[in-house]
């Protein structure tokens, strides 16, 4: 076993993605508060072509979400797949390549938005050279994920692997196929879809890029660090298989519900309704069992910051799968369809769930992988309350927003006339955009705080060498990992899976 | 207490290939049934009195519209609503999308509604709009355009290359149609075919095919 104990964890390349995607959230917020102050003062964009607002919002959108959305996944992911199957990377020079691949495709892809090459298509924007770059790119990150899980030395896939898998796999599948199209020019291309059709496939991709990269995906942070963080099991296993089998099997017919009352058939909405629905299950299976997990661990909560954005993260991810839902009936959908009520959705779940949970790993990882404290845990605590106080500012300005423009848009007078020109409606949002602005600014400054705390723990530090634990045959003769987190509930049998945690 | 789906699980999570294989089976159930569905439905994609194909200026406007990013605040969609239709016109039909190329229907009315906007406003309007919407209409939100005046439509893509394109995806053109696109952009501006763009949108419409 000796040679066994000098292997180490690659942790270099999990804090390079750390930091990188770090600089994406300040970035891609600073973005997004910059187009808030233009939906205030439309001269903010100084008459550049690419300062405009229709070249800016994809920037923020893609920005957040495969800046510092994806460059956390991959981070948090190569950090657990390594922990969770007790063996170093695979090919972690090819998790490196993944490391900076990324980012270029991240830089040059963002700089191609603003100078206007855009397939037009919510979160696929990017045109078809950075298509196949990402393709290409996304098939290394599951050489190294999934080769490492083939490497490993604890007999069970641990959980948190499956979410991950998942994201790695309907990803790609939904990528290629919405981009489908035939180039035309570096900058431009042809969608192989036409009109109804090419609404269909791309809100089945849309909608699961929610579900598979900013639920799943980060689905898997939770079974991971928050067991981890907490000091507790998975409250349940069975829970856990129920959920993850319901939850990829049910997101995928949801997408429809982004075409309530439009051009395609009413079949198609129906179900894509009535999915929706469904999957308030499987969702709410999995926030249950997240919140039970820390129920044992509550007065950690006063002291821990990463494990308060963790648990915090759960409470969103709790409202945003209830609120969704409900979004998905095609009567509630008549008001909100259109309005900034689907912007103050997406962001309960991207501030409040995706963000929170974020920083709750990364204020979690970043001590571990340095070997020394937090630099500053009064900081975290402080930018635990900006979090917090930015987001819920943010979803109740555009409730406030979304609900009257969908009300006063409907609206028709007595004699059938309609109540409210589209420009009256929208002068009276002044109040609720200044709102948002405000939300923005509070939500980013608590992020610049994350940053200067992070980059200062980690600052003139390499990453301390961690070894994988040593592997302890059970009487059964199937492996026991001291490191995995794989919960027990009472009345429910594990055969071969850890059933403590590390100290 | 035996459950049979976590059972199978626990078969699954031993063995990699067969839990990559599952996922990939489960997450694809839903667009066999929903989405495969839809892409042999020819009343999606068959074209009818009410389909407009567009021509070589349309087109170049529609890529204008595209990379300006005007779907990002504006929809080209009406629902079959009282109020929509009051608004903004006939509620819109699949038939009247079969010749777009990506679909712009948009997801946000920051601004109204586009899809009958053709032939609501003059040229004059439109172009003053667009370099500088406050000076029609008060307390416009919308960005000025003032590059749109200045940059040649000839600049955006390749017509002919983009005709070919959607030709081999099926759209009527005629060699004749791709061999006179560059003329016919030619001298142009952005603004121009933009508004070109704008003043036929939803004008296809008939009325309802039976």
């Amino acid at each position: 076993m000796a040679e066994l104990t000098k292997e180490v964890y690659h942790d270099g390349v999990v804090k390079r993605l750390v930091q990188f995607s770090i600089i994406w959230a300040v970035l891609g917020m600073l973005v997004g508060v910059w187009l808030a102050a233009e939906l205030l003062w439309p001269g903010l964009d100084f008459g550049q072509f690419w300062l405009s607002f229709g070249r800016l919002r994809p920037l923020h959108t893609n920005g957040i979400i495969f800046g510092f959305g994806v460059s956390a996944l991959m981070a948090t992911a190569f950090y657990s797949v390594q922990r969770t199957s007790n063996v170093p990377l695979f090919l972690p020079q090819l998790a490196w390549i993944c490391c900076y691949g990324w980012q270029v495709i991240v830089l040059t892809g963002g700089l191609s938005l603003l100078a206007g090459w855009t397939s037009s298509k919510e979160y696929a924007e990017l045109e078809w050279p950075f298509d196949i770059a990402i393709t290409v790119l996304w098939v290394c990150f599951a050489v190294v994920f999934f080769g490492t899980i083939a490497n490993r030395r604890i007999k069970n896939i641990y959980v948190s692997n499956w979410f991950y898998g998942g994201l790695i796999i309907v990803i790609a599948m939904l990528h290629i196929v919405n981009n489908l199209a035939i180039p035309v020019t570096i900058d431009n291309s042809s969608s192989i879809f036409a009109g109804a059709q090419d609404a269909i496939v791309q809100w089945w991709y849309g909608h699961n890029a929610v579900g598979f990269l900013l639920t799943g995906g980060f689905l898997g942070m939770v079974y991971y660090f928050l067991p981890k963080q907490a000091n507790q099991p998975i409250w349940s296993y069975r829970l856990s298989v129920v959920s993850f089998w319901a939850f990829t099997y049910t997101y995928i017919w949801a997408g429809p519900h982004h075409l309530h009352y439009n051009s395609i058939p009413e079949w198609v909405q129906s179900l894509g309704m009535v999915m929706s629905l469904i999957l308030l299950a499987p969702s709410w299976a999995t926030m249950i069992n997240g919140i039970m997990t820390v129920s044992k661990a509550w007065k950690k909560l006063t002291v821990d910051p990463a494990l308060k954005f963790i648990v915090l993260a759960l409470a969103f991810y709790g409202l945003a799968t209830f609120e969704g839902p409900m979004m998905a009936i095609r009567s509630v959908n008549v008001v909100s369809h259109f309005t900034d009520w689907t912007i103050g959705h997406v962001h309960s779940g991207a501030l409040g769930w995706n963000a929170m949970i974020t920083y709750g790993t990364f204020y979690f990882m970043v001590p571990r992988m340095m070997g020394v404290p937090l630099y500053s845990v009064r900081l975290a605590n402080i930018h635990f309350w900006l979090a917090l106080g930015g987001t819920m500012l943010y979803i109740i300005a555009m409730w406030g927003a979304g609900i009257s423009q969908g009300l006063l848009w409907l609206s028709i007078d007595e004699i059938g006339e309609l109540s409210y020109s589209f420009n009256e409606v929208m002068a009276g949002m002044v109040p609720y955009y200044g709102l948002r602005l405000l939300a923005g600014l509070i939500f980013l400054s608590g992020t610049v705080i994350m940053a200067y705390n992070l980059f200062r723990t980690m600052y003139g530090r390499n990453t301390v060498a961690v070894s994988p634990p040593e592997v302890i045959d059970d009487i059964k003769g199937t492996a026991h990992n001291p490191d995995a987190v794989m919960g027990v509930s009472p009345d429910d049998e594990m055969p071969s899976a850890g059933k403590g945690v590390p100290a | 207490m035996k459950f049979h789906g976590v059972s199978l699980h626990r078969k699954l999570e031993k063995n990699m290939g067969l839990l990559i294989f599952g996922i990939l089976f489960v997450s694809s159930i839903g667009g066999l049934v929903q989405v495969l569905p839809s892409i042999f439905q020819e009343s999606l994609y068959t074209a009818t009195e009410n389909s407009h194909l567009y021509s070589a200026t349309e087109l170049t406007g529609r890529d204008v519209y595209i990379k300006e990013g005007c779907h990002v605040c504006h929809s080209q969609q009406i629902r079959p609503l009282l109020a929509e239709v009051e608004r903004y016109g006939p509620y819109s039909r699949a038939d009247e999308f079969v010749y777009d190329r990506p679909f712009l229907w948009g997801s946000k009315r920051t601004g109204p509604d586009l899809h009958r906007i053709g032939g609501k406003y003059s040229d004059a309007w439109h172009e003053a709009h667009l370099i500088d919407p406050r000076s029609v209409v008060n307390n416009s939100i919308m960005p000025s355009y003032p590059w749109l005046a200045e940059w040649q439509a000839a600049d955006v893509g390749n017509i002919e290359l983009k005709m070919r394109a959607l030709q081999k995806l099926g759209h009527p053109y005629s060699e004749e149609d791709i061999a006179a696109a560059s003329d016919e952009i030619e001298g142009l501006t952005q603004l121009d075919v933009l508004i070109d763009y704008l003043q036929i949108l939803g004008t296809g419409f008939q009325g309802e095919a039976e």
